[in-house]
């Protein structure tokens, strides 16, 4: 029996599926959100250096990690969209789009509390702080553009090429702040030497990464979900869930 | 080749707009002695920093007329129609644009130079890195200014989405300048600026190309 691939590129019928599985996910987001606050805060160890303040990394590398991986996924979605003219994969963009930059302010808002008592400042111009900052505005560069365009397939389009452009320019951008900063030599911490970490926080730290991705892809499963009844609101299937008084 | 000759003989009929970006360059970089206190130290490290910012902005500030004049009156709808690569098409308005005011500001970046005390050989870094580097921001604002033709707010919008990309030209730019200033050797900046133009020249026309399909679907 052959499979069929395409059989969840259709809006209606991935609607059905997203709506089974969103359940799931924010299921297992909230079991490993509960593991991994509990091991950071009760299990794994004060640090001898930091003290209790280092217990913000549970939160602040998840959300960095999902920052960065979030954009990629968003302009690989986006160039799919684009190269193959599905509209899923479309929307998909769009809706990775708000919690990538979510992140991108959880990461940079944590970063400057963890700042605070550990360099005594809020923000240093260090290469990771620069392209954090950096990747926020390309975030929201792509949703403004969106939003700015009517026209929902041209908007999907356009959102796509910027965010590719973004893409093949993460790197440059990432070189270019490390280079410029090690030129000026300003920053007097450095944060890229990262102290040998006990197993316990290792631990809890990789459950908080699974919790936000499981987070993540039910948010944006929603999301999707409901771009989905937007553009398809002039269609028979909606019409018919509207009939029915289901919505899931 | 055409188009460019066409371009810059449209600039030529309205002057005004070329004068327009060089002036608003020079006010900006006016500015800032102004704003910080006139005391020349302080003036000549701001300075590489100060002409760049001002140069991104201007050449920014006009990118809106890079596609819109040829969509309003048509134009560019016959121009994607035609069978010449729309690539090229794009690549020879980038130009022109460059021409128009990317070269002015050069010229005038010397004498601003002057206005924050920079040595003679600061001054000679500070244009070749300009002259290197403002065809690599009209080049990546061509992508901006196609996605974002005809949508209302499009030159805040072009904002966003440019300025972000200009960040790694801005950096060696002005980093140029301040390495000689500094003693050190200037010559990576310029080969990286070198670099940035020869990537753009070749990716940035199609990439704007494609915008401009999907803008004029």
């Amino acid at each position: 029996m052959a499979i069929n691939w395409f059989k969840y590129s259709s809006p209606a019928s991935f609607y059905s599926l997203a709506g089974k599985m969103i359940p799931i996910f924010v299921f297992v987001a909230l079991i490993l959100l509960a593991a991994g606050l509990y091991v950071g805060f009760f299990v794994a160890p004060t640090d001898f250096q930091q003290g209790e303040a280092y217990r913000i990394i549970f939160i602040h590398v998840p959300a960095a990690w999902m920052s960065m991986f979030l954009y990629v996924v968003m302009a690989f979605w986006a160039g799919i969209g684009l190269a193959f003219n599905t509209r899923l994969s479309s929307m998909l963009a769009t809706a990775i789009a708000p919690t990538g930059a979510m992140f991108t302010f959880i990461a940079l808002w944590t970063g400057a509390l963890w700042g605070k008592p550990m360099w005594g400042t809020w923000w240093v111009w260090d290469a990771r702080l620069t392209s954090e900052l950096i990747l926020f505005f390309l975030y929201i560069g792509f949703m403004s553009l969106q939003a700015a365009i009517d026209d929902p397939r041209r908007a999907d389009k356009a959102g796509a090429i910027i965010a590719l452009v973004g893409v093949v320019n993460i790197p440059i951008i990432y070189f270019s702040v490390q280079w410029w900063n090690t030129l000026h030599q300003g920053a007097s911490v450095s944060v890229n030497q990262a102290p040998a970490m006990a197993s316990t926080m290792l631990t809890g730290m990789l459950i908080m990464v699974l919790a936000s991705w499981m987070y993540s892809i039910a948010i944006i499963l929603k999301r999707t979900r409901i771009i989905i009844l937007e553009r398809e609101s002039h269609t028979a299937w909606v019409a018919e869930l509207q009939k029915k008084g289901v919505m899931r | 080749m055409w188009i460019i000759k066409r371009d810059l003989l449209l600039a030529m009929r309205r002057q005004s707009d070329v004068l327009t970006t060089l002036f608003f360059f020079i006010i900006v970089v006016s500015l800032f002695p102004l704003s910080v206190g006139p005391e020349m130290n302080m003036l000549r490290t701001m300075a590489p920093g100060v002409v760049w910012v001002a140069a991104l902005l201007a050449s920014m500030l006009s990118l809106g007329r890079m596609f819109s004049n040829d969509y309003l009156d048509g134009t560019l709808e016959q121009m994607l129609l035609s069978p010449q690569s729309l690539s090229l098409l794009v690549l020879g308005k980038a130009l022109a644009h460059w021409l128009v005011t990317g070269v002015p500001l050069v010229l005038m970046a010397p004498v601003l130079g002057i206005q924050y005390d920079l040595p003679v050989e600061a001054l000679f870094v500070l244009t070749t890195a300009l002259l290197l580097g403002t065809p690599v921001l009209s080049l990546i604002g061509a992508i901006g200014a196609a996605l974002t033709l005809g949508l209302r707010g499009g030159g805040v919008l072009v904002s966003l989405l440019v300025l972000p990309l200009y960040i790694p030209v801005l950096i060696f730019g002005a980093g140029a300048v301040e390495a000689n200033m500094a003693g050190v050797g200037f010559d990576a900046h310029l080969s990286l600026i070198g670099a940035f133009l020869l990537v753009s020249l070749v990716f940035a026309p199609w990439a704007a190309a494609s915008s401009l399909r999907v803008s004029l679907e």
